[in-house]
């Protein structure tokens, strides 16, 4: 290229390079609307849920002079008297603010059983005169409630009080930090067992796809284009119904009283009706039949690019047809197959409707408890963790694929 | 043909197919192939010829008949036991695997030792002159270097029948002459029997020993290509192979062999086809190399008398168009030498031919 410039003019480079100036700019603004899209939508969401993992004011707004009171603290014993009666000035003005619940909340967190206690002195403190405080505030404080007297809940008003933490990532490790700092376990594993669990019904789905899908696809591509579109409104059908009709009716057939459960009795297959639903086995079920069409449509558009002359070849040379299939087919459909199992994989793993519907206790996936922490225990940096960590997980589960299978050799229809 | 007997290699032996129960495609298909043979399945698209390679390789089940091989029938032995090497039109070179990865395949399915197969595909690369290709992909390839190798893929493993399913049909001209010289080359010097399809006349009549015409599932005629050229049996082979004339007429008489028609243009005599009556109306094939304007030196049987129409200049020969009295186009080539002459709008001319460069078939 450097020989062809020096072969232009001056004038002439420059025109040329206005003109690729000029095509670029085009080609910039068609995708500007979704490029605003997405900064909106996506990149500004997850940069908060990232940041609000390791992010939280919340004690460090309400109570600052008590934080910095504390600072001095041994973390051994009852604090100073200055410290509780600085805590008790402060517990009377967010009596006032209403603010002492959201504190209940952060301390309780740490320590099970502090949202009462917290509530109940803050309603005892409320009309107490200032000057009082001032002067008897620390034994104000101990009377409302002989939990202030103790040094773990001091402690855990202390940790509470940094604005940047990592201790909701130790936490969705099943992690935490002991009196001494060090990482140790937590008491009750329930995060890592979860992803666990995770990442195995969706490689169990992700399977289950392939053997029903690679099958039905390989039938359609080979099939004649009217049988194989009548085939591809089957597969697609799902698509049309919504999500929430399809579960229900998962829910209609594996009920204790479903249809499952009363053809068999009727038969005499079985006494008694089987439990079908809320388990794993039925989120398994109703999530495969929902991702099937992600690992058909990928293989289908694959397989029909496939010409039979290549099966044939092989044969010809003396290859079984199994044989020809498994070295010459199967290589020639992977990307395919790999773009549909990274689609079914990575979908199944934040899936959260279907398992939260039929799943019950058993079937709980990793999405269905960051929704509970922000829908319930409105523990949002918990939440925020635990899909950063999920996130993460899915990025080195791609660059496994990619280093492994590559994603050139990927072909998404 | 029948009494070649011990030295029939392959032999098709009535066979039929049909795909939907109801309608033959191919219609009782017999013949008798030679070890070291090169016999080209012509005919339009649709003709069948394509369904009677798919039987002989065993991707199409015999609806009835039987092909054998060395006397031995094949019917009912899987494609992958036939031992038959087959070229595709698509090459159906395996993309995921190198050159010599494709070479190497039907080797080792034939599970030979590694040392031997790396020997046997530099043998054959170098056969093809593509030495220096075994580390490419397919991809990478020429459309004529990926044909090579779809050769040298289908003879490596010396199956003594070769099987191409239009194999050039993909290239352009200058490449499929080029590699019709070299399926030419192969197939002497290492002497496979080759059964090929092209709908490609051309190319059938360069390469074949014998050329079998395909229309409608029947075979027309099935001889060596001069043969079909010169002596077409039917008017389908004779449209079909080359540029052909038709002049409409009346047989007045058939003797000898030769028919008397009378035409328009005037009386021509011409070699009777079999089927034709005394009476009857026909048409006469004359190929429009075989005419000559007069005047001329070349010796002539028949004169045609017509008017000039145009003349198309293409380059190492000149096409002339004349009309016939009843409006019917005439052509004749010229070589572009000395003798092509001129003609002014509408000038009368003679156009001369002898008696066996003209065949009189049955009309309809």
């Amino acid at each position: 290229m450097a020989s062809m410039t020096q072969n232009l003019a001056p004038e002439d480079a420059r025109n040329a390079a206005r003109e690729v100036r000029k095509r670029r700019l085009q080609a910039f603004f068609f995708v500007v609307p979704l490029l605003v899209f997405l900064i909106f939508a996506f990149v500004a969401p997850i940069a908060t849920m990232l940041y609000r993992s390791v992010h939280n004011p919340t004690v460090a707004n309400l109570i600052p002079q008590t934080l910095a009171a504390l600072e001095d603290w041994s973390g051994e014993g009852v604090p100073d008297d200055a410290v509780l009666i600085q805590f008790a000035a402060d517990m009377k003005r967010m009596a006032n603010d209403r603010t002492s619940g959201q504190l209940a909340d952060e301390i309780n967190r740490a320590l099970p059983g502090m949202s009462s206690v917290t509530k109940s002195t803050a309603r005892a403190l409320r009309r107490v005169d200032d000057a009082e405080i001032a002067a008897n505030g620390a034994a104000m404080l101990l009377e409302a409630n002989a939990r202030w007297g103790e040094a773990a809940t001091w402690r855990a008003i202390r940790d509470a009080g940094p604005i940047y933490s990592s201790s909701y990532y130790l936490t969705s490790v099943d992690l935490e930090r002991d009196r001494d700092g060090n990482i140790v376990q937590r008491d009750t594993q329930i995060y890592v067992q979860l992803y666990t669990k995770t990442l195995k019904m969706a490689l169990i789905i992700t399977g289950l796809t392939i053997v029903l899908g690679y099958p039905l696809a390989f039938f359609m591509a080979h099939a004649s284009s009217s049988l194989a579109n009548f085939l591809m409104v089957f597969v697609l059908l799902p698509f049309w119904t919504s999500l929430l009709v399809r579960t229900t009716a998962w829910i209609a057939l594996l009920q204790t009283g479903g249809v499952v459960n009363s053809t068999l009795q009727w038969f005499g297959i079985i006494d008694d009706p089987l439990q079908l639903l809320y388990n794993e086995f039925s989120t398994i079920l109703a999530m495969t039949h929902i991702l099937l069409p992600f690992m058909v449509l990928p293989l289908y558009a694959v397989m029909r690019g496939i010409d039979s002359s290549y099966m044939r070849a092989a044969i010809s040379m003396g290859s079984t047809p199994l044989g020809a299939w498994s070295k010459i087919y199967l290589p020639m459909s992977l990307p395919g197959l790999s773009a549909g199992a990274l689609l079914v994989f990575i979908i199944s793993i934040g899936y959260y409707i279907t398992p939260a519907l039929v799943g019950g206790t058993d079937g709980q996936m990793i999405s269905n408890i960051i929704a509970f922490h922000m829908q319930v225990s409105n523990n949002w940096e918990l939440a925020a963790a635990l899909g950063s960590l999920l996130l993460v997980l899915i990025l080195v589960l791609y660059w496994l694929f990619d280093r492994f299978v590559g994603t050139d050799n990927l072909k998404l229809g | 043909m029948k009494d070649l007997g011990s030295e029939t290699f392959l032999r098709f032996d009535n066979v039929k197919k049909s795909y939907d129960q109801k309608n033959l495609v191919v219609k009782g298909f017999d013949m008798d192939v030679k070890e070291g043979e090169f016999i080209t399945l012509l005919g339009p698209s649709g003709s069948g010829k394509t369904t009677v390679l798919m039987m002989l390789a065993g991707f199409e089940s015999v609806t009835s008949g039987d092909i054998a091989i060395g006397g031995k029938s094949i019917n009912r032995t899987a494609p992958n036991k036939r031992n038959i090497g087959m070229v595709f039109q698509n090459y159906a070179l395996f993309p995921h695997m190198t050159v010599a990865e494709n070479l190497a395949y039907p080797l080792s399915v034939r599970k030979m030792p590694k040392a031997e197969i790396k020997e046997r595909v530099a043998q054959y690369l170098a056969l093809v002159e593509l030495s220096e290709f075994g580390d490419r992909r397919p991809g990478q390839l020429s459309g004529g270097q990926k044909q090579r190798v779809a050769l040298a893929r289908a003879m490596i493993f010396q199956p003594s029948l070769i099987l191409m399913d239009e194999p050039l049909g993909a290239l352009d001209k200058n490449l499929r002459e080029q590699m019709q010289f070299e399926i030419t080359r192969l197939h002497k010097q290492i002497g496979f029997t080759v059964i090929y399809v092209t709908h490609d006349q051309t190319e059938a009549l360069s390469m074949s020993d014998r050329i079998a015409v395909f229309n409608d599932g029947v075979v027309q005629q099935c001889a060596p290509p001069s043969e079909l050229y010169e002596r077409p049996v039917n008017a389908f082979v004779a449209d079909f192979i080359g540029e052909n004339n038709f002049v409409a007429g009346q047989v007045t008489q058939i003797k000898d062999g030769i028919a008397q028609v009378k035409t328009d243009a005037g009386l021509i005599a011409a070699r009777a086809a079999e089927g034709l009556a005394d009476g009857a109306a026909c048409r006469v094939s004359i190929r429009p190399e075989k005419l000559f304007i007069h005047p001329t030196d070349h010796a002539h049987d028949n004169a045609l008398t017509v008017t000039f129409n145009t003349r198309i200049y293409v380059g190492d020969f000149i096409r002339y168009y004349f009309k016939m009295p009843d409006g019917t186009d005439i052509i004749v080539k010229v070589l572009n030498d000395l003798s092509a002459p001129e003609f002014g709008d509408g000038a009368q001319a003679q156009l001369l031919s002898l008696t066996h460069d003209c065949t009189a078939f049955p009309a309809g």
